[in-house]
């Protein structure tokens, strides 16, 4: 299920065994249900703001200046930590990692639990990482951990995430950033 | 303000329109063409980058006049293999480069390439091969037989299967537009009948050929295109995912689930530019229902409609046109209040009757019967399919085959 993990042993895709597919452009999916992106957005926002250790999982699509856009979005993606009070620990690229990772410091798509795990993270957000390793690590995630997982996609999103928003530029960014402010005042904190 | 139109071209000159309009708006003109010289006619219209060939009968000729299209200067490069596997392999580089690119094989080329289709697919390579199927033992067959689909089922590849010349040049136009979505971007295997469709001519409706497909944009793919520095992959250097002592068992599933998820993606493109995953013909009471799919579905039909106005037996057609991913909701639904379910097929082995016995298990109770089946190039007359039909239910046979 595309509910929190850990869903059990094997990473199984929920678009095989749930028939979820990505959401359809203009929507969100929250869960196993197609939502208005307004409506994910506050979920996803409130998730970060009342678990434990949220922390933002930049990938190389925000973290290097490919271009105008990518810059743009890397501030943006530091204003949404400091609204959420969220950590940040980069995927900045998927090499390989000798002899290991730090998951202190970083999230590697192949084991993204370790840093997971270590960090006691009960809420993230995957925004700028390339479709294909989100998909991996957000597999691994939900079957492994308890965490509630987001994806800020810039295409069309992840049905292995609990929260996904798809075509997520910098015009969506900013609304998100204003409605997680509007959470938090909600919210009290 | 007044809105200004911007007019793309692409590099051979073409107007570049959208898919929608390339394939559902644009005015089209009558040709009489085999399936090679679709195939040349599609790639043309398609922005391709690169297409790499070997000969193998059936499908030198379309490989042949993709080269021609480079002539003309409508592909950006093209190039002869050492053999199918170099060929497979040498496509690869050229996706990981970022290229729209195209190949073709048949028989046991496709066999001698298989190592890289499963490497296309987890290296998520949206390729697209055009396989005009002639089979694969010994003795060798040069004639229409299906059975190296089979081999290809399991590889992480879409598999479309077209009936006719005009829907192999629709399915290549497609295939590119619903491979290279970011979130399915896997291979496509673009199957026709060999002989049947490529050496055959038909009429088909071509759109104008100065307007073609927007260029692939690669940096929409769902892998880094820096990843591609090392063939095939920059994951191939990690020690995590690639040697067995720091192995990531868990990334290693994950990986081939996501490919398999990729292609479940892939069923709300096809299903708008293929207009279905199945396509339903004959009488929608006819409790005589033929599964098939390719050529066996196009004598199928014939069969239905003898069936029908000859005998006054109801009977249908559904299509199969999407093998993976597997049209298997519409299918069930298709085939509630069928009576007998009959699967034509051009190969000794069955493989669309496995693949619609695994769908109806413990979903549909209907039997399932995996005939008639013709291989090594035999031909497959709508007779004979009536004759099976007729003699299952007991009834008198008045045609001669």
């Amino acid at each position: 299920m595309a509910t929190l993990g850990p869903s059990g042993y094997s990473p199984y895709p929920v678009a095989m065994y749930e028939e979820l597919l990505t959401p359809p452009p203009g929507k969100a999916l929250m869960f196993n249900e197609i939502v208005d992106e307004e409506v994910a957005m506050r979920e996803a926002a409130k998730a970060m703001l009342t678990r434990d250790n949220p922390t933002i999982f930049p990938g190389p699509q925000v973290l290097y200046a490919w271009n105008e856009e990518a810059k743009e979005k890397a501030k943006l993606v530091r204003k949404i930590a400091e609204t959420l009070g969220a950590k940040i620990i980069p995927m900045y690229d998927y090499r390989p990692k000798y002899p290991k990772i730090d998951p202190e410091k970083e999230i590697n798509p192949n084991h993204p639990n370790l840093t997971i795990w270590h960090n006691n993270i009960k809420a993230c957000i995957f925004v700028g990482v390339h479709c294909h390793y989100a998909n991996v690590a957000l597999k691994i995630i939900r079957a492994e951990t308890d965490c509630f997982t987001i994806a800020l996609c810039g295409n069309a999103g992840h049905e292995d995430a609990m929260i996904t928003l798809r075509d997520q530029h910098v015009e969506e960014l900013e609304k998100f950033i204003k409605v997680a402010e509007q959470v938090k005042k909600e919210l009290g904190k | 303000m007044q809105k200004t139109e911007q007019v793309q071209y692409n590099r051979a000159g073409q107007r570049v329109v959208s898919p929608d309009y390339l394939l559902f708006e644009a005015p089209r003109e009558k040709q009489f063409m085999t399936g090679s010289e679709v195939v040349k006619e599609a790639v043309k219209r398609a922005s391709v980058d690169a297409s790499v060939s070997y000969p193998i009968t059936p499908q030198s000729e379309a490989a042949h006049l993709i080269g021609e299209l480079w002539v003309e200067g409508y592909v950006g490069v093209y190039f002869r293999g050492e053999s199918e596997f170099g060929v497979m392999s040498e496509i690869a580089g050229c996706a990981m480069a970022g290229a729209r690119s195209i190949t073709t094989t048949s028989g046991p080329g496709t066999l001698r390439a298989m190592e890289n289709f499963p490497m296309w697919a987890g290296s998520r390579l949206p390729i697209q091969l055009v396989l005009m199927a002639r089979g694969v033992n010994s003795p060798l067959t040069i004639q229409p037989d299906n059975l190296e689909v089979s081999f290809l089922l399991d590889t992480g590849c879409m598999i479309w299967h077209a009936e006719t010349a005009q829907e192999l040049f629709d399915m290549i136009l497609a295939g590119f537009v619903v491979a290279e979505q970011p979130d399915v971007h896997v291979p496509l295997i673009t199957v026709i009948d060999g002989f049947f469709i490529s050496h055959t001519r038909e009429a088909v409706m071509l759109p104008p050929d100065d307007i073609a497909l927007p260029p692939y944009n690669p940096y929409k793919s769902p892998m880094v295109p820096l990843d591609m520095e090392m063939a095939p992959g920059r994951f191939l250097r990690d020690p995590y995912v690639m040697k067995s002592n720091y192995i990531s068992y868990a990334a290693h599933t994950s990986w081939q689930f996501e490919v398999r998820a990729a292609i479940e993606r892939s069923r709300p493109y096809a299903k708008h530019y293929l207009r279905g995953l199945i396509e339903e013909f004959g009488d929608p009471e006819g409790e005589i229902v033929f599964v098939a799919s390719g050529t066996a579905a196009a004598q199928a039909k014939e069969a239905t409609q003898m069936l029908i106005h000859e005998e006054g037996v109801k009977a249908r057609v559904v299509r199969i046109k999407t093998i993976r991913p597997f049209p298997a909701q519409e299918l069930i639904e298709a085939l509630r209040g069928a009576k007998y379910v009959f699967v034509p097929e051009f190969n000794v082995i069955g493989w669309l009757e496995r693949e619609i016995r695994r769908v109806l298990y413990g979903n549909l109770d209907v039997p399932v019967i995996g005939s008639p089946r013709v291989a090594g190039g035999m031909t497959m007359p709508p007779e004979f399919i009536v004759k099976e039909v007729l003699q299952y239910l007991g009834k008198e046979v008045k045609h001669v085959v």
